[in-house]
């Protein structure tokens, strides 16, 4: 039964970077941007903030400095896809591929260096019951605001004002220009906060998660979350609970291992991108669902001239 | 500063590689005379005398800062560097994938004019050899392969050794009675190591259990770590791993359980839980192969080299860990040295209970070479892989 709480305790933590990074792409995406430079934001984010906390100890300031970093990469992009129009697809594999030798590079010193061990945030009073306490209350505070951001990214999308011009800018740059809206400002500052997002995840896996710092320490988990965006049709709980989903696969795999339960490890890593395919055959089937979901302007351009 | 180091080594070797390349370009056959920056100003007459050094080159699979697998086979051409000084020019390619991109960088190594050229990874076999057959007179070295050619050797390490005096110490120092191990992939390598690791354990503790996680990785640390944690909560409280990054370690650091360092020695990441670093010490055999190139002795061979020959060892072993057992370590080391110890003697039982290798027998290079089982007291199967 132990061992089950605990199982639910590592999947949300290997989940939660994957939603903080998926949530900022969404943003990203439901303004109609495609950056599939997150591989590389993250990994620049991660080494960002682990030299912070290695400098300071403070899981903040190195957050703080992940999304930084993250939202500098981004800006790059930004500049590059917004303001000069080049192509969506290509510029963010550019990203991703800087990001790997760039944090490489000034990531060598760091190599080998230790962080402080990270205390688990207790909820009070919940992290004593049996079972559902070592289950969901004894994590990293990330771990926590990771949900309340799933919330607040809802609310801002569906609720607010500015999420709605957000979306009619995803959906219609056109018709957002011709209202008058600034959409290659809102598509900026949706670029910058959606780089942010993937730097705070950067940022956790190399201080809380791993904590190390070696070259590529993001793995691909960058991939998974772009795929997450789709795999959860660009609704912000869907993405939460696809992360603990993905992430949970591989703790679950590790654990029937250790149970004796033969599992291909090379199946597995497949299935978050199995899972995505999967999702885009079924929703390429159905207009009215991929209507109401995908963002109808992805990855194109918009010119406010013509 | 080491950092400051690398750097330079690394822009002093693209450099030489450029000025060599430029060279045969221009389809001359002399090497540039010595540099100008000569260490020793008053013997400029005897310097432009002296003969060309020998260009030795290395081929790595990860980066040279990986902590582990790579950052000990640089340690090693370090050691040639330190030991011929002027009378060798070294050269580095790290990060090197596995497959059609080794091909092309070794046969440019070999191009520029190295003599010998070591490929510190197993998928560089196959890559090797082909190039191997279009350069008769390089020499060349893989580490960890099986196949050879008149100017292609190989060379390993009885890692398993390590994973053996390792095991002695998880088998004193677990309180659960089972020992976790976190394995890349399922080739014989790696399960020596796991089967090692347990005989030492039931050395100690006959009822110790061995829980194995695979990864399907040499290097994902995110994930080593998840494998480590779920060994842990499943009950295992010492580890070891056979993957390159101390995430195993750092993990069991941060549940207060034991394991161990792999590859290098990694005691600095996890001050609690590090009982001993298993480590690859190249520099004895990268000295001797050079030397074979220089004395002109060089001939096709298969060197495995173990604590016997200073090829690998336990280092760093905690004081946690009883005075007894280290003294138990430093004797079966002492047995290693002279020769008179086998990991594998028999009897060897498999986990199904079928007798692998008799009683009194002493494992031959092929029974190791062929492992493809767990030993009795490991659990689970092997995944098939297929």
């Amino acid at each position: 039964m132990n061992e089950i709480a605990l199982l639910i305790a590592a999947t949300l933590a290997s989940g939660t970077p994957l939603a903080v990074a998926g949530l900022g792409l969404l943003l990203n995406e439901k303004a109609g941007v495609l950056n599939l430079g997150a591989e590389g934001m993250m990994l620049v984010a991660a080494i960002a903030g682990f030299a912070t906390a290695l400098a300071t100890g403070s899981d903040v300031l190195a957050f703080a400095a992940g999304a930084g970093a993250g939202a500098l990469m981004a800006a790059v992009f930004a500049l590059l896809v917004i303001g000069l129009n080049t192509n969506q697809y290509a510029t963010g594999l550019a990203l991703s591929l800087f990001g790997g030798g760039f944090s490489a590079f000034v990531g060598v010193s760091f190599v080998g260096k230790k962080l402080e061990d990270r205390v688990p945030f207790e909820v009070p009073g919940l992290a004593d019951i049996p079972f559902i306490g070592p289950a969901f209350f004894k994590q990293h505070w990330m771990v926590y605001v990771a949900i309340a951001l799933v919330l607040a990214m809802s609310w801002f999308l569906y609720r607010s004002r500015a999420g709605l011009v957000l979306r009619a800018v995803g959906e219609s740059p056109e018709s957002a220009h011709a209202l008058g809206y600034p959409v290659r400002l809102i598509r900026f500052g949706a670029v910058l906060a959606g780089g942010a997002l993937c730097g705070v995840a950067g940022a956790f896996l190399s201080v809380v998660y791993a904590p190390l710092w070696v070259e590529g320490l993001v793995a691909g988990r960058g991939w998974i979350a772009l795929a997450l965006t789709t795999f959860a049709t660009w609704r912000p709980a869907r993405v939460l609970l696809g992360a603990y989903l993905f992430g949970g696969v591989t703790m679950l795999q590790f654990a029937l291992q250790g149970a004796g339960v033969e599992v291909s490890s090379q199946l597995l890593s497949m299935l978050p991108y199995l899972a995505t395919i999967v999702v885009l055959a079924l929703i390429s089937r159905n207009p009215l669902w991929i209507r109401i979901n995908m963002p109808a302007s992805l990855g194109k351009p918009f010119h406010p001239g013509a | 500063m080491t950092v400051m180091s690398k750097r330079n080594l690394l822009k002093w070797a693209a450099l030489s590689s450029v000025a060599a390349a430029a060279l045969v370009g221009c389809g001359k056959k002399e090497e540039p005379a010595a540099p100008a920056a000569s260490p020793e100003p008053a013997s400029a007459p005897a310097a432009a005398a002296a003969p060309e050094p020998l260009k030795a080159a290395w081929v790595y699979v990860g980066p040279v800062g990986d902590a582990g697998w790579t950052f000990a086979h640089d340690q090693g051409r370090k050691e040639v560097e330190a030991e011929f000084g002027d009378k060798v020019k070294t050269t580095f390619v790290e990060k090197v994938p596995e497959g059609a991109d080794a091909e092309r960088v070794i046969r440019d190594l070999a191009t520029q004019g190295n003599k010998i050229i070591f490929a510190t990874s197993f998928g560089y076999m196959e890559p090797m050899l082909k190039v191997a057959s279009e350069f008769p007179d390089v020499k060349f070295e893989h580490a960890t392969g099986y196949k050879t050619a008149p100017n292609m050797r190989i060379y390993d390490a009885k890692f398993f050794e390590d994973a053996y005096l390792a095991g002695i110490i998880a088998g004193t120092m677990s309180k659960t009675g089972t020992i976790g191990f976190v394995g890349s992939f399922p080739i014989p390598e790696v399960l020596r190591n796991i089967n090692a690791y347990t005989l030492g354990a039931q050395s100690v503790n006959p009822k110790i259990k061995t829980k194995v996680v695979w990864v399907s990785t040499w290097f994902d640390p995110p994930k080593e770590g998840e494998a480590a944690q779920s060994l842990i909560n499943g009950g295992a409280d010492v580890l070891l791993q056979n993957t390159d990054s101390s995430a195993v370690l750092q993990t069991a650091e941060k549940n207060g359980k034991y394991a161990f360092g792999w590859d290098s020695d990694m005691s600095a990441f996890a001050p609690k839980a590090h009982l001993g670093s298993a480590v690859a010490l190249w520099g004895g055999y990268y000295k001797k192969a050079i030397k074979e190139v220089m004395d002109g002795t060089w001939k096709t061979e298969r060197t495995v080299w173990g604590v016997k020959e200073g090829q690998n060892d336990l280092i760093k072993i905690a004081d946690v860990v009883p005075e007894d057992t280290r003294k138990k370590i430093d004797e079966i080391k002492v047995k290693m040295k002279a020769g008179d110890f086998e990991v594998f003697t028999g009897p060897v039982v498999d986990a199904s209970g079928k007798e692998r290798l008799a009683a009194g027998a002493k494992a031959d290079q092929d029974w190791k070479d062929k492992i493809d089982f767990y030993v009795k007291g490991v659990e689970g199967k092997i995944p098939s892989g297929k």
